[in-house]
């Protein structure tokens, strides 16, 4: 399986054509504590880089972005019953969203681990 | 490091900020600290449950002296400071002309003087103002020697009296010069977040011994400014700029209770004709407390609408509530909608959020009466 991330810190785990969406680590550490979070629905079709999902902590809120194309099959009920999952588990049982691949070649453009760490450390 | 940032003020205690981990904004020209490694949620519960301790040195302190600085002051402010016996203090606004609010304000009774804790981003006009309007009738003096922390929370009195036991006993709103481990300090008992607790005024060289001595409890923890703010948004109190500001008169702003009997008849504050008549009269709009529904906070600038989708009004501020477990806000509404429990909308992201007026604290004050 491969995992990529976007420089609006999204991660993207992709398997076979289903990929899983959420947002990272640093994103979470950066948000503080969430406190809300809206999915998109099982059905809505998302393009990559326009916003999908919008995540509130205490301070602020925040668009997520989706990080490639395509349709949403599944929303994590369980994120929007619990959002501090997003701080305790962002790049595990966190995760936002489900998206049916359409163009698997958008993944080439993202950021592998190691890319987007280096990114993370000099952005910041 | 933008010119910006150099230019940043840093209170006394910035170092022991950092030292603890802080992540520091600017704010009102200070380097402050917005939340400590424990976060914005976790600060909040604990000043709730135990104990906080906050920097609010960037905030001004005055000292206004004269033959009768308390009528002097009267000119300027709607509240009875005449009236006000040494020892204790009381909440007021600096009024303009229109009846706006130029900022607000706590002033105790010092005895041979007139104490006053203005916001630090006011600071500046507040004593040109003051300068300029008391010419002749009262010496001001902006003391910038000194820092200021708060200690919040139901627990703040136990820690308190282990440094100073006679803070024990004071009242809510009251005064006390004390020594603090051996340095003089000036403790009131009051706050900004809807909890017993003091505010330490002392000198700056004393300001990192007296933090660290208080941080050194168990009870206590660093509170950032995040955290104050839902404090007191909770609480049901106002911040200036955002709740409170220039277009807005105490009669709108909900703040009836800083106009007593005295100076509602006598008169002789700025913009008392256009106050009296709002007291008499009732004004177009208020400031009221808002309960969005579920849990999606709706911030400041957010529109509301009636029910019929009129635009009456925005959100003033709004967040998390932490204490009340769902999101909380105020903000101003046209006066046919501001009564407790009337439905409203509010646009948030563009899309209807269903809405109540509610009433405020959101959280029930836990001042000491003694």
């Amino acid at each position: 399986m491969t995992k990529k991330f976007t420089k609006d810190h999204e991660w993207v785990q992709v398997d076979g054509d289903v990929a899983t969406v959420g947002v990272t680590d640093f994103a979470q550490s950066q948000l503080g504590d969430v406190v809300f979070v809206e999915l998109p629905e099982a059905g809505r079709v998302l393009e990559q880089g326009k916003e999908a999902a919008v995540v509130e902590s205490v301070k602020a809120a925040s668009d997520v972005y989706a990080p490639v194309s395509g349709t949403v099959v599944e929303a994590n009920q369980a994120l929007v019953d619990d959002p501090s999952m997003v701080n305790s588990a962002a790049e595990t049982e966190g995760w936002f969203f489900k998206i049916q691949l359409k163009d698997a070649s958008e993944l080439d453009g993202l950021m592998d681990e190691s890319a987007y760490k280096a990114f993370v450390e000099e952005a910041h | 490091m933008t010119e910006a940032a150099t230019a940043l003020k840093t209170t006394p205690l910035h170092a022991l900020h950092v030292e603890l981990g802080a992540r520091m904004v600017p704010f009102a020209g200070y380097d402050m600290p917005v939340q400590y490694p424990l976060g914005i949620l976790k600060e909040h519960q604990h000043t709730r449950e135990k104990a906080g301790l906050f920097d609010v040195s960037h905030m001004g302190q005055v000292r206004l002296t004269g033959d009768d600085p308390a009528a002097a002051l009267e000119t300027l402010v709607p509240g009875d400071i005449k009236g006000l016996a040494q020892g204790r203090m009381r909440y007021t606004l600096f009024l303009n002309e229109q009846g706006g609010i130029l900022d607000d304000l706590m002033v105790t009774n010092a005895g041979d003087h007139l104490f006053l804790v203005v916001n630090a981003a006011c600071k500046e006009q507040d004593v040109a103002h003051l300068r300029e309007k008391l010419a002749g009738k009262a010496e001001v003096e902006l003391l910038d020697d000194l820092a200021l922390m708060a200690l919040q929370g139901p627990m703040a009195a136990e820690v308190m009296a282990r440094f100073v036991p006679e803070a024990a006993t004071m009242k809510f709103m009251s005064y006390l010069s004390a020594t603090f481990k051996g340095v003089p300090v000036i403790l009131t008992r009051s706050g900004y977040t809807g909890e017993d607790g003091y505010e330490i005024s002392c000198d700056k060289a004393d300001a990192e011994m007296i933090a660290r001595a208080l941080l050194g409890e168990s009870e206590v923890e660093a509170i950032g400014l995040g955290a104050r703010d839902s404090l007191r948004l909770e609480a049901g109190l106002c911040l200036y700029g955002h709740d409170i500001d220039t277009t807005t008169t105490p009669v709108e702003g909900a703040l009836e209770w800083t106009l007593p009997k005295r100076r509602r008849a006598e008169g002789g504050f700025p913009g008392y004709d256009i106050i009296h008549r709002q007291l008499t009269e009732g004004a177009t709009r208020r400031r009221v407390g808002i309960q969005p529904e579920g849990r999606q906070p709706a911030r400041e600038h957010t529109e509301i609408q009636d029910a019929d989708g009129t635009v009456i009004g925005e959100i003033t501020s709004g967040g998390f509530g932490p204490t009340a477990g769902a999101p909380v806000a105020m903000g101003y509404v046209d006066i046919a909608n501001s009564a407790v429990g009337t439905p409203l909308t509010l646009v948030v992201r563009g899309k209807p959020l269903p809405a109540r007026v509610a009433a405020t604290p959101f959280v029930p004050q836990r001042y000491y009466r003694g």
